[in-house]
């Protein structure tokens, strides 16, 4: 339009807001500069990180979670005890080595070292009644905690996401059907069905002989049957919630009236929106999670001897707590380490994404 | 109102309906019956007893029946022990109920006043102290904090003794039951009272001169625990239970831990008739809060 900037234009009427280009200044430079994009575009994922990192305790749990992630995944290669391994001195069983101390060696072991001037490897935590390493059993104790917590957050993200997403996108009848459905489920005494179930499959199914699932026993199959069937409704009615705001959107309405398929919207419009509220649901799922497998550990309804979890040793340290209260609180303060992370993310990322704390 | 109490109370009885549901054939998918287990008996024997228990009915018939005993209150007999299960559970719910409701009113009590002391000092060091200990409360299962009261308080510092059989001594139990809902309740009073607190009518009264005291139990505070009216019905649910593993923990014989008895033994009529009682109990609580945080707040809509 520049150059059209002397060329007279004409005025069509006395009332008409027609302006007189004549009448403006060019922009200078640095006039022109003052328009330009000085921060860089950002999404609102973006952004809801940038304020998450800004947050000294949310930073400092990711760390203690990385740490105890690094320390799960080397220390079974690093430590050269296994969880169900008896710890034996030349190849005989040394019965004295039960119920050590962190950091004791038994007597055996000991008369061992001084005779062939070797060092053995400490036990970190002491030993058990059954003289295997504390230390690699709590270890994988919380592996198994983790991995549960994870794998049912998985579970119940996957399941809830589909229902809730469907149901809000439907909308009318199907909606009305699936979330009275939900409501009856959410009203359902979680916790004393999942013991139920525990309790049945516990007699029905067998699954010793499947490979990874067998060593974690039928208990945990259970229990994740469980929380696929109930503990997914909050997650789904956060997402149809979600949706049902997501779906007012003129983008939508484009998407549609260019016919795309329902399955595409959910898709590519609208599940991506409603991610970053789908993220923070996961993260305050997996302390439930763990907390739900600790307590059936600890009622003996939960991972399959030997294989320890943090609620089973927890449990079996009860009856020793008088002589060897370490074993109590090693697995007790792993539980609350690794919880109250998730714990401070989960509620630092709520706050980070949450549009109304935005300054 | 009215509507929305029909509603919610089909809404409760269905929930019920559906525990006994599964309940029933749960148990019922384990095999073998109560009668064909350790001393062998004679088929004739066991065709009889099955005919007296009305074993020998289709499963659905069962059911039926069993739905109608649990109405007129019986829950049949213990596989293990004989007992009728109806008194039973009456008998340990007396003491499950006294250890609950105490642990219901500290819990309230002591979570609603740090709640409004932690708002009132907004970012100061009693809000910090307060939340620091909320979030570590939050992050421990009841089982973790019941040991953990049990291993410092009787077996360190031997204040409490841990056997006791000449007084019940439910301080520590009922402690470990209530400090992680103390804590929930804590957080939930803590933002409302701030969300009460930056309303206009508090504005006003300030305004008005009403001394700050009166400002905050008459006008904040009294707004601020209607949040809390809705977490009585899960708060229940949640020292239920807690007091499975809690009692254990403490020996102490209520519902929690003959329940946690029969799971081991595999007392499964007592199992069912367990869990239909404590499912009751949860269903009932939530309705009632439900209804009463209508009640108490008319801003919130009635469908």
């Amino acid at each position: 339009m520049a150059e059209n900037y002397d060329i007279p234009v004409p005025k069509k009427s006395f009332l008409s807001l027609q302006v007189d280009p004549k009448m403006f200044e060019k922009a200078t430079d640095d006039e022109k500069r003052q328009q330009d994009v000085m921060a860089e575009s950002t999404t609102f994922f973006k952004d809801g990180m940038r304020r998450l990192m800004k947050n000294p305790l949310a930073v400092m749990s990711m760390i203690i979670l990385a740490v105890v992630i690094l320390i799960l995944i080397f220390a079974p290669i690093v430590v050269p005890y296994d969880y169900d391994e008896i710890i034996t001195v030349e190849g005989v069983r040394d019965k004295g080595a039960a119920n050590l101390a962190p950091f004791e060696y038994s007597e055996k072991e000991q008369s061992y070292m001084e005779q062939y001037g070797v060092s053995i490897f400490p036990h970190i935590f002491g030993t058990d009644e059954l003289c295997r390493d504390y230390f690699i059993r709590v270890v994988y104790g919380t592996r198994v905690s983790l991995m549960v917590g994870v794998f049912a957050s998985i579970m119940v993200l996957i399941i809830g996401t589909i229902y809730g997403a469907i149901s809000g996108y439907m909308g009318g009848k199907v909606d009305m059907v699936m979330m009275r459905i939900v409501d009856i489920i959410y009203s359902l005494p979680d916790l004393l069905i999942i013991i139920l179930l525990s309790v049945v499959f516990k007699e029905t199914l067998d699954f010793s002989k499947v490979p990874i699932i067998g060593k974690l026993g039928t208990n945990m199959v259970s229990m994740f049957i469980v929380f696929g069937l109930l503990y997914w409704v909050s997650m789904a009615r956060l997402v149809r919630g979600e949706i049902l705001g997501i779906k007012q959107n003129e983008y939508v309405l484009a998407a549609k009236s260019m016919g795309a398929s329902s399955a595409r919207i959910i898709r590519k419009h609208i599940l991506p929106n409603c991610l970053s509220v789908i993220i923070i649901m996961t993260a305050q799922e997996i302390p439930t999670a763990i907390f739900t497998e600790s307590y059936l550990s600890f009622l003996g309804l939960g991972v399959a001897l030997p294989m320890p979890s943090l609620g089973s040793l927890a449990n079996a340290a009860r009856s020793g707590m008088q002589s060897t209260p370490w074993k109590l609180v090693f697995p007790a303060v792993a539980i609350i380490l690794v919880v109250l992370a998730f714990n401070l993310i989960g509620d630092a990322m709520r706050d980070a994404f949450d549009p109304k704390l935005k300054q | 109102m009215g509507k929305y109490v029909v509603k919610r109370l089909i809404l409760s009885v269905v929930t019920l309906f559906l525990v006994c549901f599964i309940t029933f054939f749960a148990m019922n998918a384990i095999p073998g019956g109560p009668f064909n287990s350790e001393k062998a008996k004679s088929k004739a024997i066991v065709a009889v007893l099955n005919e007296r228990y009305g074993l020998d009915k289709p499963v659905g018939v069962q059911f039926i029946n069993y739905m109608k005993d649990v109405l007129h209150g019986d829950f049949g007999v213990s596989l293990k022990t004989g007992r009728d299960i109806a008194e039973t559970i009456k008998i340990r719910f007396a003491v499950s109920a006294q250890l609950g409701i105490f642990a219901i009113l500290l819990a309230l009590a002591v979570g609603i006043v740090l709640g409004a002391v932690a708002a009132l000092n907004r970012n100061k060091w009693p809000d910090h102290i307060i939340i620091f200990f909320v979030t570590l409360f939050t992050a421990m299962p009841s089982f973790v904090m019941a040991s953990f009261l049990l291993l410092i308080f009787c077996i360190q510092l031997q204040i409490i003794p841990v056997w006791s059989t000449t007084s019940r001594n439910y301080l520590l139990p009922v402690i470990a039951l209530s400090l992680s809902p103390m804590a929930y309740i804590t957080r939930l009073t803590k933002t409302s009272m701030l969300d009460v607190l930056g309303q206009d009518y508090i504005r006003t009264a300030k305004a008005k001169g009403v001394s700050p005291k009166k400002i905050l139990f008459v006008h904040a505070l009294r707004n601020s625990m209607i949040p809390v009216i809705t977490y009585v019905g899960p708060l229940t649910a949640s020292i239920l239970t807690g007091s499975l593993v809690v009692e254990n923990i403490f020996t102490i014989g209520g519902l929690g831990s003959q329940f946690v008895e029969s799971i081991t033994n595999r007392d499964y009529t007592m199992i069912m008739g367990v869990t239909i009682f404590l499912a009751f109990i949860m269903i009932t609580m939530n309705f009632l809060s439900d209804l009463l945080y209508k009640v108490v707040d008319p801003r919130i809509k009635l469908e």
